[in-house]
């Protein structure tokens, strides 16, 4: 009996609407639940961060420029593409973290669930936490929120539904984002990579680093052309702190790490934090 | 310097969309609990308002229909729709808005050819906008605690549903998406001239999977739609159609636990100032009142001129209108299309000829009208005051009533007195006027620069006689829900 | 805003005398007509280009788009051969069909006009040459008035200026109109006839569709024949709503007036699709006086060989290829 043998994946960088090696050419062994090797995960350098930060803001004001339905449906799509892979994901996440079939499903079922849920925020966002303000005077004056600008994120652990709850948030109302991914199990991110990739996602919009995050995270939070940054995943609290330092310098909106069960519904926290609110006035009269 | 020479007359030859990619059966039976079955009453036809031919039969739904209905709305509600999730619930609705959008081709050719309006209406706004509505209140089914109704918003049960013909798939959608979306389950009764959008739109139910009994149609006229209102089992209305029928339904719920929501008519007036940026202000009032041939609630069917720019803007109006193309609805460059029947076309001829009678000027552009179909031509007034009849009713075709202004106070003055308070239009360049004209404008909808724009994010409905409650936006969840206003 | 008064100009004045007496003058006047709306532009021009235009009609729309392309060549490494090159595409250009119309006329630099009027000789394609320190404008005004006066002597027929943006944007309305009003003159021969004068106003820049339609009227007061959209250099080129703003002008200065002003969109049109949307704007907007070469060009290049591509599709029944037709 002869077994084919399988054509193996290059695990590459996720950048751009592309799938780049590290211009370090390194990369950094991963393991299975089991401890044997899986694969050769692309090691990200300071530079490709550079990259990521310079994809997504070319990507913003495209991206924040749609119509909120459009937002809406691509995200929806993004959804529509997961849940035909599903097989797929629920593989992988079988190998790298042990889990059971059944847990597996029950992650990609609320990874896709997730989606759809803040597919649906893009054009209610504004009706939420937006106002028509009666200020005591002839104007009309108005309250909407509008997307902060390019977003740093630093995943958690949970390499699946844990990416698509800190991504989602953030794009959905038109913020871009340079995404680290879990560092042990990054392999996840990158195939979501291609999900978004073949779902008229524009590229640079979601921009995924897998490697160190001790040593990426740093030049993201220092980073002067990002507005935002999720430290959801960093486990070290040394490390959060002075992550939350750096980004003091061009006070950067910051959400502290910390991880809520991600199999119950989020909230609005994680739209609005990443959300700056604009009220303007006008004059009313003949 | 001569004007030109040349002898170059562009023809736009015909261009017609292909009839071949909907497939009209030659009768149909009513939809309950998820198929197809008999009425037990008479049937009647639909034709083709522009050649008159006819389209297929249709079932009348008699009383016993309607109790079949309403009691297989009832029991989807108990026993499946108000149990299942917000989640699941959005799931549906997000797969008939992706299955309008796959079979968008065949909605918008039939829609035109079973309603009368230009392809290109139908294509490019009606049958988008419906998609566009299932998508939206999709997204509000599992987020209901945010729609500032309170904390555990609870849908009211089975809703009673009537709409009009001059939108029939986008009235649908307005009905049945947030009603869905908030966990009811409807009984809807499309417009008796326009049957055929609704008949596909149960083939979408079935694609999707969506439980039997959650979305019913019933075919039928006048006594149908009363059967409906008045079911005793039948927890919340919804009509939109004429203020009159309106009237009949407010009286009949009155007393019971029902709760009702009207979209009704709309005389509204479309304000043009001096300093307008007049070439669009006067595509604004083309679209406001020979749009979908003037069959819209809140058509823009009086101008309110600034007397002194009324003379010039008059005569862009008409140079516009002289190129106005009316013809056949499946010709893609077919501007005004054909009067929806005979009965509505009689009544517009009726009301001109009362506004030639008290005095008004009359002037349409030249066309040729086809000889079969029913057919009015873009027709203007000029002269009209508030006392003309034709600036008082509604007319609901391409019939526009011109008045004049001297000051932004008589405009708000004439633009309120009306019974109606659906929708108004202001065209200026200066900002603090447009918003001050707004805030003064007793109207459920303005349109400031731009005419007959809707989203389904945007809250419509009127004040006064033209109706009561919200649809769109997050304002149309409160129709639907126990915590809302109605 | 203004109301426009449909009376001829006499002989020797001109109707607008008032209103560009001085600077003030003439900005309440450019003020003081009707703003645009831009979404309301933009969504006419869209719904325009949903005109579907078929069978005879196609072919006839077709046929004219190529009588009013001004085939366009503006490179710094133009040569000789290259003007040759395109100029013989100009007046046969489909050589395997003779009865394809010439184009309108192609449009050079200023010191290539002896050598296309040589290729060109008496075939009735004119040759437009672009002057006045194209494509900036941003030169001593003797400098442009030279580059005019050149090209005019070496036998332009159609002097395609620019006008001075930086003036306009920082509102010299009466610097701009002098300067035209001075190019206009240098379009003169001694036989006196005059070189027809194509203001560009380079809209890309001007950004705005009041800009557009104020830089439209001033150019048009100013005795242009044509107003233009862009020089080609940058983007966005010429679009469909600027095109709407800019037919829109034409039309009401022809009412003020009774004169009529052509109007020649240049750059980012490729496509035959995209030049029927722009004779159906015409035809509507301003209306069919307009469709003739005499009062509507196309500035461009690539746009030549997708039109005879339509033209040759609409002939055979199949789709052509771009081996069939000629690259100069």
């Amino acid at each position: 009996m002869s077994t084919r043998l399988d054509v193996r994946k290059t695990w590459k960088l996720y950048i751009g609407g592309q799938f780049p090696r590290s211009e370090s050419g390194r990369s950094y062994v991963v393991n299975d639940a089991k401890g044997a090797f899986l694969a050769n995960a692309s090691q990200a350098s300071r530079k490709d961060a550079r990259d990521a930060v310079k994809a997504a803001r070319a990507a913003f004001s495209g991206w924040s420029g749609r119509t909120a339905y459009n937002r809406g449906q691509v995200v929806y799509r993004i959804a529509e593409v997961l849940e035909g892979r599903r097989e797929q994901f629920e593989a992988e996440l079988r190998s790298a973290e042990g889990i059971s079939a059944s847990k597996a499903r029950t992650y990609v079922d609320a990874a896709v669930d997730r989606l759809v849920w803040y597919a649906g925020w893009a054009d209610k966002i504004a009706q939420v936490t937006g106002s028509a303000n009666a200020v005591a005077g002839p104007y009309f004056n108005h309250s909407a929120p509008e997307p902060t600008g390019v977003v740093a994120i630093v995943a958690p652990r949970g390499p699946l539904l844990g990416l698509v709850s800190v991504v989602a948030p953030v794009i959905v109302t038109g913020n871009t984002c340079v995404v680290i991914a879990s560092e042990p199990h990054p392999l996840t991110a990158i195939t979501l990579g291609e999900v978004m990739a073949t779902s008229d996602l524009p590229g640079g919009v979601v921009n995924v680093l897998t490697g160190s995050v001790a040593e990426i995270a740093p030049w993201l939070a220092s980073h002067m052309d990002v507005n935002g940054l999720d430290l959801t995943g960093v486990g070290d609290p040394e490390l959060a702190r002075s992550l939350e330092e750096a980004a003091a310098e061009n006070l950067k909106r910051v959400r502290r790490p910390g991880l809520e069960d991600l199999l119950v519904g989020p909230g609005l926290d994680r739209m609005t934090r990443f959300l700056e609110t604009k009220t303007v006035w006008h004059p009313m009269g003949l | 310097m001569p004007t030109s020479k040349n002898a170059f007359e562009f023809e736009y030859a015909p261009a017609p969309e292909a009839r071949s990619v909907v497939d009209i059966r030659p009768s149909y039976g009513l939809f309950i609990d998820g198929e197809f079955v008999d009425g037990r009453g008479r049937s009647f036809k639909t034709i083709s308002p522009s050649t008159e031919e006819v389209l297929a039969e249709v079932a009348e739904a008699d009383e016993a229909d309607v109790d079949a209905a309403v009691k297989a709305a009832r029991r989807a509600y108990t026993r499946v729709w108000s149990r299942m999730s917000g989640a699941e619930r959005s799931k549906y609705l997000f797969r008939i808005a992706r299955i309008i959008q796959e079979r968008a081709r065949e909605f918008a050719v039939l829609e035109s050819i079973d309603n009368g309006k230009p392809i290109r209406e139908s294509r490019d706004i009606d049958v988008p906008l419906a998609a566009a509505h299932f998508f939206y209140y999709a997204g509000w089914a599992d987020k209901l605690e945010y729609a500032g109704l309170g904390p555990t918003p609870q849908p009211l049960g089975v809703a009673g549903q009537v709409i009009p013909w001059n939108f029939p798939l986008l009235m649908l959608a307005w009905k049945i998406a947030p009603a869905l979306a908030c966990g009811n389950t409807v009984v809807l009764k499309p417009a008796e001239t326009t049957p055929l959008t609704a008949l596909l739109f149960a083939e979408v139910c079935q694609q999707a999977d969506l439980p039997p009994g959650v979305v019913n149609i019933l075919t039928g006229a006048g006594e149908t739609g009363r059967a409906i209102v008045a079911h005793p089992d039948v927890d919340k209305v919804a009509f939109t159609g004429s203020t009159e029928v309106g009237r009949a339904i407010a009286r009949t719920v009155a007393g019971s636990t029902k709760s009702v929501t009207l979209e009704l008519g709309g005389k509204a007036a479309n304000i043009v100032f001096d300093d307008a940026p007049i070439d669009q202000a006067v595509e604004g009032i083309v679209d406001g009142i020979f749009f979908n041939q003037g069959h819209v609630c809140c058509a823009g069917s009086r101008l309110l001129a600034q007397e002194s720019v009324a003379e010039e803007l008059l005569s862009r109006l008409k140079r516009r209108m002289a190129t106005l193309r009316i013809g056949d609805p499946l010709d893609k460059n077919t501007d005004v299309g054909a009067i929806n029947s005979a009965e509505q076309l009689a009544k517009i001829r009726e009301l001109s000829d009362i506004g030639e009678a008290e005095g008004a000027g009359r002037w349409s552009p030249a066309c040729e009208l086809p000889s079969h179909g029913f057919w009015f031509p873009p027709t203007i007034f000029t002269g009209v005051t508030q006392a003309h009849r034709i600036a008082r009713e509604e007319i609901f075709g391409p019939v526009l009533s011109v008045l004049t202004f001297r000051t932004p106070k008589e405009a708000v003055e004439k633009a309120n007195n009306t019974p109606f308070g659906l929708s108004a239009g202001i065209w200026s360049d200066k900002g603090s006027r447009v918003l001050w004209m707004a805030s003064q404008l007793r109207a459920g909808v303005v349109w400031s620069n731009t005419f007959n724009k809707f989203d389904p994010a945007s809250p419509f409905g009127g004040y006064k006689e033209s109706g009561y409650g919200r649809e769109g936006g997050r304002h149309g969840l409160a129709a639907y829900l126990s915590n809302g206003a109605h | 805003m203004t109301t426009l008064k449909a009376t001829a100009p006499s002989p020797g004045s001109t109707l607008f005398a008032q209103e560009t007496a001085s600077e003030s003058a003439l900005r309440r006047f450019l003020h003081g007509l009707p703003g645009v709306d831009q979404v309301g532009a933009d969504q006419r021009a869209a719904t325009l280009g949903t005109r579907s235009i078929k069978t005879t009609s196609k072919q006839q729309a077709i046929d004219l788009a190529i009588r009013m392309v001004d085939l366009t060549t503006l490179e710094g490494m133009d040569t000789p051969g290259k003007v040759r090159a395109l100029a013989a595409k100009a007046m046969r250009p489909d050589p395997a069909d003779p009865t394809c119309p010439a184009t309108a006329a192609v449009c050079v630099y200023g010191d290539m006009v002896g050598v296309a009027r040589q290729t060109l000789g008496d075939s009735g394609v004119h040759v437009a040459a672009v002057a006045t320190a194209f494509p900036s404008g941003r030169a001593p005004m003797d400098v442009k008035l030279a580059d005019t006066r050149d090209a005019v002597a070496a036998g332009a027929d159609e002097i395609d200026m620019v006008i001075d943006r930086g003036a306009f944007l920082s509102g010299r309305y009466l610097q701009v109109y002098e300067e035209i009003v001075a190019i206009h003159e240098a379009c003169a021969r001694p036989d006196g006839t005059s070189a027809h004068l194509k203001v560009i106003l380079e809209t890309g820049e001007l950004q705005t569709y009041d800009n557009v339609r104020r830089a439209g009227w001033l150019a048009m007061l100013a005795g242009g024949h044509f107003i233009k959209t862009s020089t080609g250099k940058i983007q966005p080129a010429a679009t469909l709503p600027v095109i709407l703003v800019m037919l829109e002008a034409v039309r009401d200065f022809r009412d003020a007036t009774g004169q009529m002003v052509g109007v020649k969109p240049a750059g980012g049109i490729r496509s035959s699709k995209d030049a029927i949307k722009h004779l159906v704007t015409v035809n509507e907007v301003a209306g069919s006086d307009w469709l003739d070469p005499d009062w509507f060009r196309f500035g461009a290049s690539t746009l030549l060989n997708d039109l005879l591509m339509q033209r040759t599709k609409m002939k055979t029944g199949r789709y052509s290829g771009p081996d069939y037709f000629t690259l100069d």
